[in-house]
């Protein structure tokens, strides 16, 4: 007999399975991982996405339910396929594609055979569905625009791409994220954060129900609704007045930097962009290069900012002590600059202009002058461009100014260095760069640093930083908007050329923007511009530009409109502005015969000369 | 001496607590969350098994030790017709006749084959002239332990025939000829060398064994082994190159793939190897403490298959985690060495025999069972006793251990 058998037998058994279960419980961590993987599912849960309405509490931005068809392969039966494809407008190719490719991914899992099926489409689906057996309707979250207009300053959602998933490890493949306008800016308000649910799953991949009773789930943080600044009553009317003209609209409140309005056409409407067709209809506005839909003309567009500019030359005069008010220049409807070098004027010759005449004559004889006493102060030209451009760079220009939209051009203004290195010799003057007297030379502007520039004029001295959103709900905006930037001009400067800016609607370049009963102070702007047709420089028709707030005591808005080749500025933007204000102010505007004027009025053959590939006329 | 201190509590506090244990994994395997009903039902099953496994228990108390001693041969009889019985009555599910049914209630008659074949070789060691040493006496103890275990094995059912010729351990323990042994294990050994290596190269290295054994033997003058070892080389030769034979003829692919998945030779973890691979990967997710009771994701996503019969252990490894599977394993060892501890003290050979063949059916549970489902033995169709959901084994196992425990109670009564 062995007796000893048995118990040495079981010892090693205990030892042998002691040994294995520690080394695949305790040594081995890999196990635990591929547990988690194939059986538990992490499901995000996402709170509905923040609101939009504009400063009167009108709804802009919503959500609306989109449906997606799910489809688990392993459960469908025999169907009517043509009844589905006529129901949804597929073709039965696409249905027998996409169901091939349900079933590729999994045949018990569910995919989506049709994703974005709008309301219409449901609605009927929704009373056949009980013929397709082994599909079902998801109900999905998209946004819904009640408003066709403010398409440039909405912007629009769309699916992360990789670059936005690198960026912020938040996104996972699918979500969607504010890609432009608003959306973009205020995103993580908008989108609140995600929840996390914890499935068990089984091993055919279906939902048992939670893990570990939710315990480890994290609730999602809701989203915050936005109140714009924007007018929405103005933005409709300014995208109505600028039908069938490419320009831009930008208008501010000057005692708080709020923009109420930022109209650009031509535009499209905010609803193009959402479900099945967007994707069409996005290539199509994008490849659009001449009429740019998704170039935003008031933040993007960098204009020499033209005649208004002129405005700013007086204000840098008066602060460099270099004029006073009463200083005069003789117009001989122009004046020679330099050597044989005329620069022509609108006045009639031998007109005596101070600063104000100067102001609403808009005259170039004058404002040369003033630029070359500006710049040849201390004869050092040099220094006389950096003093210049820091007082410029004060209001704002040459900077995107900080506002609160993921778009803009800083626009440009030259100093010392840019002209050293343009003139080698370094011989440059004040004649030299006399261009900047008008606002014609090597300046640009985009549309809000023009309004910004009306706004600071109208608080004599300061500003507040452009934004677009007057409140978060239970949130205070950023203290930057709130913040009085100075500019480096005394606040006594301003008051004479208000007085010109008022008088430049009473009895100069844009009287017919005077309202009755509201003083508007305002610059017009004739721009001259250029493109290149076949690699050949050639000069446009000018842009219509002007500039204004109103009313000229404690303004309530101001306000910059370019219209692309409208000539000169009294012809379109100065009417425009006007209706704009009439608008804003007064709530209707009486003047319907202007306002028939400026929606009606088209500059379609305009724009054709360009890529007419025939010689043109300007400025007809 | 008091009646019930006879009764080898040990034992049966040992088993209460594995049938325990049993129940509450049943109903955790069995237990979904859209479906808690089914895992209620599953249960009931099992309850319903459990009665009656006690109810044998009870019954087996009122008889006498003698009466299975006397009718230890006709039990085995019985059996044996039992398992011939099934080729005319037995019903075919998934593959292998191995059940007669019953209405709703289905029988394993295999299962009580073990609890016949281990009286039969109680009552044959038992014998007055009976001795194992003797080539007659354990030609017999072969035949009594073939014949249910080719029966077996043509249902097939290669785990119960496994079970069933492991009843060599118990003859070994008893005094076998440590040749059989030794045989039997140079012949595992090159078995799985053979599953390793390929038959060509274990032959060489065979020759080149008895080559240098023979010579160094010859060497000390001792020609006499030359003619054995020969025979063996012959024989060992022989064998290497049938198991090479019937693993890559006669087996089937799945039975090859069981195989090579324990010899690390394939790695597939969504086809063949799926079994063992969720097994595993639901008792190593369990870490330390497990991941607490109805809480398995592993188990309540169903990934392992079987798993309140076979494979119930993965989940006290997921659920309970190391620290529930080794305190399991700790009571399984400790009831089987108690056991063979009360079949020492049995006076008669019937009684230590039988005693040792219950240790050695339960041993060979335990063991090919666990090791299936922590991937250290090939996949063979075994329950674990007492926990595995199902009832034949759970009343043949009550079966085995009343007879137990009345051969105990009479040992201390006399």
């Amino acid at each position: 007999m062995r007796f000893g058998f048995f118990p040495v037998l079981i010892g090693i058994f205990g030892v042998v399975m002691f040994a294995r279960l520690f080394s695949l419980q305790i040594l081995s961590d890999e196990y635990d991982d591929m547990s988690l993987q194939n059986s538990v599912l992490k499901q995000n849960v996402y709170p509905e996405r923040g609101y939009i309405f504009d400063r009167n509490g009108v709804l802009l931005v919503s959500n609306q339910p989109m449906y997606d068809l799910m489809i688990v392969p392993k459960n469908v039966r025999a169907f009517d396929t043509l009844d589905l494809c006529n129901t949804l407008g597929i073709s039965l190719e696409t249905l027998l594609e996409q169901m091939d490719k349900a079933r590729r991914y999994s045949t018990r899992a569910p995919s989506a055979l049709v994703s974005q099926i709008s309301k219409q489409d449901y609605a009927e689906l929704q009373e056949k569905m009980w013929k397709f057996p082994g599909m079902y309707i998801q109900r999905k979250s998209v946004r819904a625009y009640q408003t066709d207009v403010a398409a440039n300053v909405l912007g629009y959602i769309s699916e992360v791409n990789y670059f936005d998933m690198a960026q912020d490890s938040y996104y996972v493949k699918g979500e969607l994220i504010g890609r432009q306008g608003i959306e973009k800016t205020y995103e993580k308000t908008l989108r609140g954060t995600k929840g996390i649910k914890y499935l068990q799953r089984d091993k055919f991949n279906r939902i048992m129900g939670p893990f570990k009773e939710g315990a480890l789930d994290t609730l999602p943080k809701p989203a915050k609704d936005i109140t714009l600044s924007i007018d929405i009553k103005l933005q409709e009317y300014g995208t109505k007045l600028l039908a069938n003209k490419r320009g831009g609209i930008l208008a501010i409140e000057p005692s708080t930097g709020e923009i109420l309005m930022s109209v650009s056409t031509p535009t499209y409407i905010p609803n193009l962009l959402v479900g099945r067709e967007r994707s069409v209809h996005f290539e199509t506005l994008k490849q659009d290069t001449l009429n740019r839909f998704l170039f935003d003309r008031s933040l993007q567009g960098q204009y020499a900012p033209g005649s208004p500019f002129k405005v700013l030359n007086a204000l840098i005069a008066l602060e460099e002590d270099v004029i006073d008010t009463n200083t005069k220049f003789t117009c001989y409807s122009g004046h020679f600059y330099a050597h044989n070098q005329f620069m022509e004027c609108k006045c009639p010759s031998g007109v005596q202009n101070n600063l104000n005449r100067g102001i609403y004559n808009s005259c170039n004889t004058y404002f040369s002058n003033v630029y070359r006493r500006i710049i040849d102060k201390n004869n050092d030209a040099a220094d006389g461009v950096n003093t210049w451009s820091k007082h410029l760079n004060s209001f704002g220009l040459g900077s995107y100014l900080g506002y609160d939209h993921p778009v803009g051009q800083a626009g440009y203004v030259p100093n010392a260095n840019f002209y050293n290195l343009w003139y080698p010799n370094q011989r440059w003057k004040g004649a030299t760069t006399v261009s900047n007297a008008i606002g014609q030379g090597e300046i640009l502007m985009t549309p809000i640093q023009l309004a910004n520039v009306a706004a600071t004029i109208a608080n004599r001295g300061f500003f507040y930083t452009p934004h677009f959103v007057k409140g978060i709900q239970d949130e205070f905006i950023d203290p930057k908007f709130r913040t009085k930037q100075y500019t480096t001009i005394s606040e006594e400067h301003f008051a004479p050329v208000v007085e010109g800016m008022a008088n430049v609607v009473k009895m100069g370049t844009a009287r017919v923007a005077n309202i009755p009963g509201i003083e508007v102070c305002g610059k017009t702007g004739t721009i001259e511009n250029f493109t290149l047709i076949n690699g050949v420089r050639t000069q446009l028709t000018d842009h219509s530009m002007f500039i204004a707030f109103a009313p000229k005591e404690d303004p309530k808005i101001a306000v910059a409109v370019i219209v692309e080749n409208g000539y000169w500025g009294g012809r379109w933007a100065a009417p425009i502005a006007s209706l704009v204000i009439e608008k804003y102010l007064k709530g209707e505007v009486k003047r319907t015969w202007l306002e028939n004027r400026m929606m009606n009025g088209s500059l379609i053959d305009e724009y054709a000369k360009v890529t007419s590939n025939k010689p043109f006329e300007i400025n007809e | 001496m008091n009646k019930l201190s006879r009764i080898d509590w040990s034992s049966v506090v040992y088993c209460l607590i594995i049938v325990s244990a049993g129940l509450a994994n049943i109903y955790s395997a069995a237990y979904t969350l859209d479906n808690t009903a089914a895992a209620w039902s599953v249960l009931e099953k099992q309850l319903i098994s459990l009665g009656l496994g006690i109810t044998a228990i009870l019954l087996i108390q009122f008889l006498d030790t003698k009466f299975f001693e006397r009718y230890a041969s006709l039990i085995y009889l019985f059996s044996i017709g039992s398992l011939l019985g099934l080729w005319v009555f037995g019903t075919e599910v998934s593959g292998a006749r191995s059940w007669y049914e019953m209405g709703s209630f289905s029988l394993q008659p295999s299962e009580f084959a073990k609890v016949a074949l281990a009286l039969a070789l109680a009552k044959h060691l038992g014998g007055l002239n009976t001795k194992i040493e003797r080539r007659k006496d354990y030609f017999i103890a072969f035949v009594l332990m073939g014949i249910p275990a080719v029966l077996t094995l043509l249902q097939p059912d290669a785990g119960t025939a496994l079970v069933l010729l492991g009843f060599f351990l118990v003859l070994h323990a008893e005094g076998l000829p440590q040749l059989f042994f030794n045989i039997l294990l140079s012949l595992f050994i090159l078995f799985v060398l053979t599953l390793f290596l390929g038959a060509a190269w274990v032959y060489m290295l065979l020759v080149l064994g008895l080559a240098v054994y023979l010579i160094i033997q010859l060497r000390k003058k001792r020609k006499r082994v030359v003619w054995p070892a020969l025979f063996t080389l012959m024989v060992f030769g022989a064998f290497t190159y049938s198991v090479s034979y019937i693993f890559e003829e006669v087996f089937e692919q799945r039975h090859r793939d069981r195989f090579n998945i324990i010899l690390g030779k394939e790695v597939d973890a969504r086809g063949i190897g799926y079994n063992i691979n969720q097994s595993q990967i639901a008792i190593g997710s369990g870490k330390f403490l497990g991941k607490g009771y109805l809480e398995g994701t592993q188990t309540k996503g169903g990934f392992v298959p079987e798993q309140q019969t076979d494979y119930i252990f993965s989940t006290v490894g997921e659920e309970w985690g190391f620290l529930g599977a080794v305190t399991l394993l700790g009571v399984f060892v400790l009831l089987l060495l108690r056991i063979v501890r009360v079949a020492y003290k049995q006076k008669t050979t019937f009684a230590r025999v039988f005693c040792l063949g219950f240790a050695c059916t339960l041993f060979i549970h335990v063991a090919v069972n666990m090791g299936m489902v922590m991937g250290l033995v090939p996949t063979i169709g075994i329950p674990l006793p007492l926990m595995s959901y199902g009832g034949s084994s759970l009343l043949a196992f009550s079966v085995f251990l009343g007879i137990y425990l009345r051969i105990e109670y009479q040992r201390i009564e006399a």
